[in-house]
């Protein structure tokens, strides 16, 4: 049996750890995988209480965030590719017109 | 069984690391292959065999190559060394960050401590019960899902394309 609160435990380690890489982080695409990271700690979280309850809804919902990412790195790709091309650069740093 | 669980969650926890420690992104996409593997045998041994597969294909496959392919296309090499980063973020992150995973670590221990998973008899998880569940009680987000699908096709072509 594997128990509840490892698979929790998991899911939290590799939330912290694409949270942290999100921050510390300064090649976009990296930062962009850091995300693809988070989604798949809470995709864990989500199977895990779906096997506890025992109930189909929770696989579900993983399924569906599966989706969303796939439709998200779509865009978030296209967007870094039209960023490339007007600044010529991947540093985060270098985007900054919104700071004050 | 639950030994494989320890050693693809090491795996999957190593790989991490290396997908926030690598300075050169092919590197950390190839690491998150490892992390998406392995958090689908993980998917498998939870009883999620649907999950598992589309994780492997979709996750995997179809995602993971649209990284490399953008890395490959951009001709992303090694990050060079932050300008100008915050000082504060430097001392005040680390500790911060552990006591985030101590906080919600006590936290999951205290609700769950040490009960199962398997606490009842596995739902029938199989692609035809999933797929019947999908064409029933979800059948309006599944159609939303598609209609987002199309706006974000076009989103990414219309982004592509046009100069800005």
């Amino acid at each position: 049996m594997i128990p509840l609160s490892h698979a929790l435990a998991l899911s939290l380690l590799l939330f912290t750890l694409g949270a942290a890489g999100f921050i510390i982080r300064r090649n976009v695409i990296t930062v962009f995988m850091c995300i693809e990271l988070m989604l798949n700690a809470v995709n864990l979280a989500f199977i895990a209480f779906a096997r506890r309850l025992p109930s189909l809804d929770g696989q579900l919902f993983a399924f569906f965030v599966i989706v969303v990412a796939a439709a998200e790195a779509a865009v978030g790709l296209a967007i870094i590719v039209a960023l490339y091309r007007n600044r010529n650069s991947l540093a985060i740093d270098d985007v900054d017109s919104m700071k004050l | 069984m639950e030994i494989l669980f320890y050693v693809f969650g090491g795996l999957a926890v190593m790989a991490a690391l290396s997908v926030v420690l690598q300075r050169t992104p092919v590197y950390s996409a190839l690491s998150l292959i490892v992390v998406l593997a392995s958090l689908a045998v993980i998917y498998l041994l939870l009883g999620a065999p649907f999950v598992a597969m589309v994780q492997v294909i979709v996750y995997a496959g179809a995602i993971m190559v649209l990284f490399v392919l953008v890395i490959m296309l951009l001709n992303a090499g090694h990050e060079g060394p932050s300008q100008h980063r915050a000082k504060f973020a430097r001392w005040a992150g680390p500790p911060l960050l552990v006591a985030f995973l101590a906080e919600v670590a006590v936290l999951i221990w205290k609700q769950y401590g040490l009960t199962s998973t398997a606490n009842a008899p596995a739902v029938d998880a199989s692609p035809a019960a999933v797929g019947r569940l999908l064409f029933t009680s979800y059948v309006l987000p599944f159609e939303v899902t598609s209609i987002l699908i199309l706006v974000a096709v076009l989103g990414a072509v219309v982004l592509a394309k046009r100069q800005f």
